[in-house]
């Protein structure tokens, strides 16, 4: 019983990092469509910009908030001068952008900053935070600040003009042109918000799974199956569709080894993990394409 | 006729007599090498999931650069041609070929990777061209019977599984044991050893699980691990995942008996980032030293490692352990080329590979030396354990070595 709590509470916590992601997956994907491959790289980076500001002796709180703002800048930077001319050119064209975005991010991380895996503090008090034995301080923070950011993107979204200029550009470019939205303004700002929204993720990873320049390969893939299972079009519910792969994946290894026990005979384990996860993401997407959560898109044609 | 070719033939054997030392001395080359150059081959994972080691390669070839500016070898500069396999095997193979094929090197040395050398493997022993001091831990480069042109560097996984085995049988009372293996070639060389080392002790092993190189964390693993009561935690884990799996056992407040896999014994990578604290206590197999660990900086080997980062690597992490292994498998080569002395064929310069006795290689720990023999094709052997105190390594025990368990 007790491993079973902690196997999920400790899924949660994963969970909360693969939230973190898929958010930024969703960002890009409500405002351009397309889904980016080099979202974990462009975490990464950002992650370190956070942490050479704390070698320069930043504080932790300065350097994040820092780190944000500059990938903001960075990802409006990136789709203004490398997506901006590709605006007509078919699908796997972009795709391979992402793709090369990906390893020039990994690559120029490895050389700036070495492959050596570095450690990256926790901003969360060691002590006070947390559920004994449950949670560590650092976990259950990252959870906190998943809801935090999902709360301000849906108010952001809800509530603003430029939030809704921004839904009415990803939505109905033409109709939003005419009624004097800038378009092309707020698929750049889609990807600012994006990389922001990595910048948060990772800087929030980093503590976990520690600073290198690989140290989103693993985290992607998992965030692709949360955002697919909640729905890439609805940002609730990929960070629901988060939390659920996170301890799912957990669940799997718990209950194989329960099974192991019981009837002596090994069906899941530890290395089946990722395979059943996907295997429901696939189920999920067959019986309701759009995602648990996602919302059904129409067009005409 | 028959005396004047009786006379011919004690002629020459006399000529052989007097001209002992100038017998000696005749050139003798194959491919790569000449009056003035010896070619050596290697690949590296220079881009790609690997790259992190393409370090070696840099530092490698650092180190032919300051044998050059001091002379070279036996009067010959040494041509060191790198070439890039992104950790590939197929793109190993291509690299390979081209070494051998055209730029018709001398010998293949120190190519990294499990994987990428297996793929090559077959090829080196067929064209019968020196593939030697490989940069992996795997036990199956010392095998001179089948693949009599491959010579490993490194104590093997196995070897050292097995000291950490018999060290746990003799010292730890009723010992349960938990292992955490990263499921592939890798783990499962430690895991086999391991399982050697126990013998008929396997049963001690009550919980044995995986995690792969995609997992983000192995913080499920180790619940489980804890959960099978274990006493003794076996860490068969790159340095990321070990350091995961040390401060996650800290944060569930287990502690067992942790015995932690060579590869990532590294101060830097993996116990700092695991947290000093979370490390005290933790038993590792060491046979380099470790740049990051203090008791080192006053040894005079060290001293000359840093004097020649600081010359040919400047700006390089002077943290960075791999650093250290090109160094010393370099001297190695040295060592192995300046004995080969002017016949600079293929033949001899694994015929001096294999009879190293107790050679000194720089950077290795006190105590362990390098031997080798036509039938013994691992280089270094033996490892000292250490136990984790403060921020450094304490060694502890005697030189182990396979020959002892």
């Amino acid at each position: 019983m007790e491993q079973l709590m902690q196997q999920v509470v400790s899924g949660l916590a994963n969970g909360a990092i693969y939230a973190c992601v898929a958010l930024a997956l969703v960002m890009i994907f409500v405002s351009t469509d397309h889904i980016n491959f080099a979202q974990g790289e462009m975490a990464m980076f950002s992650t370190y910009i956070a942490w050479q500001l704390m070698q320069w002796g930043a504080g932790f709180w300065p350097a994040f908030f820092i780190a944000i703002a500059v990938s903001f800048v960075g990802g409006l930077t990136i789709e203004r001068v490398i997506l901006r001319p590709l605006h007509t050119a078919p699908v796997l064209s972009i795709v391979v952008v992402f793709i090369g975005l990906l390893a020039i991010c990994n690559s120029i991380a490895g050389s700036v900053w070495s492959y050596l895996i570095k450690e990256f503090p926790s901003p969360f008090p060691k002590d006070t935070f947390g559920l004994a034995g449950l949670i560590g301080p650092h976990q259950f923070g990252v959870v906190l600040v998943t809801i935090v950011v999902l709360s301000l993107l849906f108010v952001f979204f809800r509530f603003t003009p430029l939030g809704l200029a921004m839904r009415a550009a990803a939505q109905n470019p033409v109709s939003a042109r005419l009624a004097g939205v800038r378009v092309d303004w707020m698929l750049a700002l889609g990807w600012g918000l994006a990389a922001a929204v990595g910048a948060v993720a990772g800087t929030m990873v980093a503590h976990i799974v520690y600073l290198d320049p690989n140290m989103m390969g693993g985290i992607l893939l998992y965030a692709f199956a949360g955002a697919l299972l909640g729905g890439i079009s609805n940002p609730g519910g990929a960070v629901l569709g988060g939390f659920m792969v996170g301890v799912l994946e957990n669940l799997v290894a718990f209950i194989g080894n329960a099974i192991e026990k019981s009837f002596g005979v090994y069906i899941i384990g530890n290395g089946e993990k990722l395979t059943v996860a996907l295997i429901i993401v696939i189920t999920v997407l067959t019986v309701k394409p759009s995602g648990l959560f996602g919302r059904v898109v129409v067009k005409r044609v | 006729m028959a005396t004047s070719r009786r006379g011919f033939v004690g002629g020459m054997s006399a000529a052989v007599v007097f001209s002992g030392g100038a017998a000696f001395a005749q050139k003798k080359y194959d491919d790569g090498a000449t009056d003035t150059e010896i070619k050596i081959g290697h690949t590296n994972p220079y881009s790609g999931p690997a790259s992190a080691y393409g370090v070696i390669g840099k530092g490698i070839e650092a180190y032919w650069k300051m044998v050059n500016d001091k002379g070279g070898i036996n009067g010959r500069k040494v041509k060191f041609v790198s070439l890039d396999d992104g950790y590939s095997p197929p793109k190993t193979v291509e690299m390979v070929r081209q070494l051998v094929e055209q730029e018709k090197v001398l010998c293949v040395f120190n190519t990294l990777g499990t994987p990428t050398n297996t793929a090559i493997h077959r090829y080196m022993n067929q064209r019968k061209v020196p593939h030697l001091f490989v940069a992996t831990g795997a036990s199956k480069w010392g095998k001179p019977k089948e693949f009599p042109w491959t010579m490993g560097f490194q104590p093997d996984y196995h070897t050292e599984a097995a000291i950490y085995a018999k060290h746990i049988l003799a010292n730890v009372k009723d010992p349960k044991i938990a292992v955490l293996m990263q499921n592939d070639d890798y783990g499962k060389d430690y895991w086999e050893g391991f399982k050697d080392g126990l013998g008929k002790d396997i049963n001690k092993v009550v919980r044995h699980v995986t995690y792969e190189v995609t997992d983000p964390t192995v913080d499920s693993q180790v619940i489980q691990l804890k959960d099978s009561g274990a006493n003794v935690f076996f860490n068969i884990a790159i340095p990321k995942f070990a350091a995961q799996a040390i401060r996650k056992a800290a944060d569930l407040n287990w502690k067992p008996v942790h015995y932690l896999n060579n590869v990532s014994s590294s101060v830097a990578s993996t116990l700092k980032p695991a947290g000093y604290d979370n490390s005290q206590g933790i038993i590792t197999g060491l046979w380099l030293m470790d740049p990051t660990d203090k008791q080192w900086n006053d040894h005079p080997e060290m001293k000359t490692w840093r004097e020649w980062m600081a010359k040919y690597m400047p700006g390089a992490n002077t943290e960075d352990g791999n650093y250290i292994y090109a160094y010393a498998v370099s001297t190695l080569m040295l060592e192995t080329l300046k004995k080969a002395g002017d016949t600079l064929t293929r033949e001899n310069l694994m015929k001096q590979a294999a009879s190293h006795q107790k050679l000194r290689v720089p950077l290795v720990l006190p105590g362990i030396t390098v031997s080798t023999s036509p039938t013994d094709f691992y280089p270094v052997q033996a490892i000292r354990l250490a136990r984790f105190k403060g921020e450094t390594w304490e060694l502890f025990g005697d030189v182990l070595s396979a020959e002892s368990t």
